[in-house]
């Protein structure tokens, strides 16, 4: 069960890293577009995959606050909580 | 200091010198000097076959809609001028509207001043800021426009997938506001069908309202043309359905068809209806002509079913990755761009003019040579498209 923020955080950063070409010495602080080089459609579609594990759907409009790996766990928390 | 207008283009600015470096012309700028019929057109000073339109019947060059186009400029005049709240509306759209509502078999129609306009329109005058939207993650920009413009929380589901939609809307069944399903028939870059009968399902399931774009099946399947949701049989439990008349209709226009009589109010508030130029009259009638000649010419989708087996089954028999649905739009898959920018230029020098899709505006982040096939096309033509497909694909060690 991932509860905290960190916890969120955690399990996000061992999803990116089962990508083979994600950097290896990222970290909750690694900016997704800019240090991942991540395009929005891959944002997208990678949030997707966290929603699954986590059993929450993000709304798009969302995802275009989100700058870094823990911005994402913080919201993915927050949402997690209203549905509580 | 602050920053220049254009200092965001820097990264697109780097990949477009980059391409451009790589590529003999550029892709985004093919000039078509003139088409010479539906099927062969002025590229570079020569012949070329256009393999690469949305004109999946030929009635871009229906001779009965351009002369309907004519006589209708002769007697009207070119433009409106205005918009319809505004400026008032013209006999002939209130024409079209029932036409279409016909054809539809539906109580109302809307038209627009084109397809991504019916999409904008469609889209903020049914949902708002308190309301969810359930899109396929493989929409077209006009979806995804429409919902940025309503205001609306956006949920992406799975593309084709329904029970990855049904998951999705499952976890807002207790949301206060209004949701609305959104998907395609065809989706215009891979061709594939949408399963509507099984989103269908769901929406009964959680009560939802479902649209569909039919831009691209409209015209093309079911037994009278009127698209996916004919072909699988689910007509009645679709909420509104919305087109275009740029595809199997030839000209330019969009629309949303729906028994739901608030349509005069959702005219009211649809920005994209209000504040633009209604369709110019010789327009509307050209559609009206190319209408009925899909109405009178079943044998044009016969056809066009033909064609678009015979090229997805060339392209299979000479090794290319393409997808397993047998549609008009048929995309062939490749792995990286400099390979599919070689491949483009190859086929466009070959004389066959299709569309280069790069990521990220293709699914799956690969690049696609995304082909249309018109009911126009000779078998001939096509064969000749396979051959220069398969001679290129085995010069670049692809097959």
């Amino acid at each position: 069960m991932t509860d905290s923020v960190s916890d969120i955080s955690h399990m996000i950063l061992q999803k990116l890293l089962e990508n083979p070409k994600v950097p290896r010495d990222i970290s909750g602080e690694s900016r997704i577009v800019e240090d991942l080089a991540f395009d929005s459609l891959a944002v997208m579609n990678f949030v997707m995959e966290i929603e699954d594990t986590l059993d929450v759907s993000v709304p798009l409009d969302k995802l275009a606050d989100i700058r870094t790996i823990d911005d994402l766990a913080a919201c993915l928390h927050a949402i997690k909580a209203e549905q509580v | 200091m602050s920053a220049g207008l254009f200092d965001k283009y820097a990264t697109l600015r780097g990949n477009y010198e980059s391409l451009m470096a790589t590529s003999p012309r550029n892709p985004f700028g093919v000039v078509i000097e003139r088409p010479l019929s539906a099927t062969v057109g002025i590229i570079e000073g020569r012949e070329t076959l256009l393999f690469g339109t949305n004109n999946y019947l030929g009635l871009s060059q229906s001779e009965a809609a351009r002369d309907a186009a004519i006589r209708t400029a002769e007697n009207m005049g070119v433009g409106t001028t205005g918009s319809r709240i505004a400026n008032g509306t013209f006999g002939l759209h209130q024409k079209l509207e029932k036409a279409l509502a016909d054809v539809f078999q539906r109580k109302h129609a809307m038209i627009f001043s084109t397809g991504y306009q019916a999409n904008l329109g469609t889209i903020s005058a049914l949902v708002n800021k308190d309301d969810i939207l359930f899109l396929d993650a493989d929409s077209h920009a006009s979806i995804y426009d429409g919902a940025r413009l309503s205001g609306a929380q956006v949920i992406r589901f799975r593309h084709n997938d329904p029970a990855d939609l049904e998951k999705r809307v499952a976890r807002t069944d207790k949301a206060t506001g209004a949701r609305l399903i959104i998907a395609e028939g065809i989706y215009s870059m891979t061709g594939n069908i949408a399963p509507l009968n099984e989103f269908v399902e769901v929406k009964k399931r959680h009560n939802i309202p479902l649209m569909v774009d039919e831009a691209h099946s409209f015209g093309v399947l079911g037994a009278h043309g009127r698209g996916v949701a004919e072909l699988q049989d689910c007509e009645k439990d679709i909420d509104f359905i919305v087109g275009t008349f740029s595809k199997s209709l030839g000209t330019v226009g969009g629309y949303c068809v729906t028994d739901h009589d608030e349509i005069d109010l959702m005219r009211l508030c649809s920005r994209p209806y209000m504040f633009t130029a209604s369709l110019p009259p010789e327009i509307i009638a050209a559609t009206l002509a190319a209408l009925e000649e899909i109405k009178d010419r079943p044998e044009l989708r016969q056809k066009l079913q033909d064609n678009a087996a015979r090229l997805h089954g060339g392209f299979k028999s000479v090794g290319l990755n393409t997808s397993n649905f047998i549609s008009p739009v048929i995309a062939v898959t490749l792995e990286d761009v400099p390979q599919a920018i070689a491949f483009w230029n190859a086929l466009l020098d070959a004389g066959v003019y299709v569309n280069l899709s790069l990521p990220p505006a293709t699914p799956d982040n690969r690049p696609l040579l995304r082909c249309s096939v018109m009911a126009a096309h000779s078998a001939e033509e096509i064969d000749r498209a396979v051959d220069a497909f398969g001679k290129i694909a085995k010069k670049l060690n692809l097959t």
